[in-house]
């Protein structure tokens, strides 16, 4: 029977990581993050976990322990927000490049500046290109949920790529909600054992890594790299259907929301999309064909999957909580259009809200007028403009 | 050479291997391939050994950062290892003969 219990999503993600007991936890404070080393610690300081827990000085040391400890063999964990991450910016593709399947805990919050601790996806977009295998959470489950799938996504031999799990900073880190949880054995026995082939610390097999790599191999390396990208979309899709037959939840690319017969969309990550889902619920007893698509991999980002699905709606609105600063719109717009162009998807007018930056409330009538544009789209079939901000004082 | 354990030929070192067989994120699979690797090709200048001043007193081997001065079993130095002599001149420095000339590279 499944555990139910009450918690915070950052209690949730370092409930998880209790669960898995890993080697070593390398984590440096920061909020809204710092709750998930300090539960963890305790659990350490308990005698819960068997984990070696590095108190470092920086989130730039945090990462290079873990991939230190990744590379001597072990399996390596840790959390951050905003800053933090940014700190560990060479470290993030070192790890990803040296084929580290280190898994960390990222709670959305704000890059500065200006200097601001609340929730938005500057941070992790910002690392989107970094190598990272990215996974965005709604809520305390989903963040839990993704954690206890994130290693064997990750250490998957046709893979073998670190795995950041992304949740809402404040809104889910700190937001007491119903959870249900696996049991220890349970959990023990889906996420298993780390058997690396190669590691620094194997006596009968000495190798080197990290070395010098010239124009003569690197770019195989990163042919090589692109193509374990390429794989975890299948390993992703497997784990989920194993972690289904564990507890019943269902987990795939993206989630649709009451998209059946639905004329428009909105294509949103993480908390938000529980707001999206309110809204849909009471436009719909309206009459309006409104819904939702929710990523869920933002990488590798599903290209087929969302084009295709995306094709069978009039107008949609792909909403960022980040700015690429492009003069174009925001990172998950740019994504969402790549990929219907790239596979001939014309039909639908899309448009790009940013929205919630620096952790701006999001309210359901906000949602309410980007569902009533959309709908005028439809209507009118003209667009306007493309590149739009949320819910800022004009 | 291969490695033991995991069957990785050194084909990792060749710089025709394709990107489905090199070794992931460019690890070594196997110890002491430094050898593999000529980086005398990078060397401007080089040291001449003048084998008739030479007094076999061994003060120039042990400064050498790349291990390019090999030493027989009799504990005579022989000829530099040119494929891997970087040209630094420590050792034409260090030799208290005037036994290792220094000359321009062609
Ligand atoms: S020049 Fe430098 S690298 Fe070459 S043999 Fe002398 S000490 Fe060694
Ligand atoms: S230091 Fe000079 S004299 Fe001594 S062994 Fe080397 S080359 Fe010969």
């Amino acid at each position: 029977m499944a555990i139910r219990e009450r918690m915070s999503g950052n209690e949730a993600v370092a409930f998880a990581m209790k669960q898995i007991n890993p080697d070593v936890v390398a984590a440096f404070p920061i909020t809204p993050s710092t709750e998930i080393p300090q539960y963890f610690s305790t659990y350490v300081s308990n005698g819960e976990v068997d984990t070696e827990f590095i108190a470092v000085e920086s989130e730039h040391s945090a990462m290079s322990a873990c991939i230190g400890a990744q590379a001597a063999g072990g399996r390596a964990m840790t959390a951050t927000s905003a800053n933090g991450l940014a700190l560990m910016w060479e470290c993030l593709y070192i790890a990803a490049c040296s084929r580290l399947p280190i898994v960390m805990a990222v709670v959305n919050r704000t890059m500065s500046g200006p200097l601001n601790i609340h929730n938005d996806h500057s941070d992790s977009m910002g690392a989107r290109d970094s190598g990272w295998i990215q996974l965005y959470s709604e809520n305390n489950q989903e963040a839990y949920d993704n954690m206890l799938m994130a290693h064997r996504i990750a250490e998957h031999p046709s893979v073998m790529l670190p795995v950041m799990v992304c949740q809402d900073g404040f809104i889910t880190s700190h937001a007491v909600e119903n959870i249900e949880l696996v049991e220890d054995d349970k959990v023990k026995a889906f996420v298993g054992e780390y058997n690396p082939v190669h590691y620094l610390l194997n006596r009968d097999n000495p190798i080197s890594m990290g070395p010098l790599d010239h124009f003569t191999h690197t770019f195989e390396h990163k042919r090589q790299q692109a193509q374990a990208m390429m794989n975890a979309k299948n390993v992703i899709l497997e784990v989920a259907r194993e972690f289904e037959k564990l507890t019943g939840r269902k987990y795939g690319f993206f989630e649709e929301y009451r998209t059946e017969d639905a004329e428009t969309v909105i294509v949103v990550l993480n908390s938000t999309a529980g707001t999206v889902k309110y809204v849909v619920d009471q436009m719909r007893k309206e009459g309006k064909k409104v819904g939702l698509i929710k990523p869920r991999v933002y990488r590798p980002f599903p290209v087929d999957e969302i084009a295709s699905a995306l094709s069978r709606f009039k107008a949609i609105a792909v909403m960022d909580k980040a700015d690429s600063f492009n003069a174009a719109g925001g990172p998950l717009f740019t994504d969402v259009t790549s990929a219907m162009y790239a596979k001939s998807v014309f039909g639908p007018k899309v448009i790009n809200y940013i929205y919630g930056l620096g952790g701006r409330d999001v309210r359901t009538d906000d949602i309410e007028l980007v569902f009533n544009n959309l709908l005028k789209i439809v209507e009118t079939g003209e667009v306007g403009s493309v590149y739009n901000y949320l819910g800022v004082r004009e | 050479m291969s490695c033991k354990s995991c069957n990785l030929e050194r084909k990792e070192l060749s710089p025709d291997v394709t990107w489905k067989d090199i070794t992931e994120g460019g690890t070594i699979a196997d110890a002491g391939n430094a050898v593999l690797i000529k980086t005398g090709e990078w060397r401007s200048k080089r040291p001449v050994w003048l084998k008739d001043k030479c007094k076999q007193c061994l003060l120039c081997f042990p400064v050498c950062p790349d291990s390019s001065i090999p030493v027989n079993s009799e504990g005579n130095r022989e000829d530099f290892d040119y494929d891997h002599c970087k040209g630094c001149g420590i050792c034409v420095k260090v030799c208290p003969f005037k036994a290792i000339d220094f000359v321009d590279e062609g």
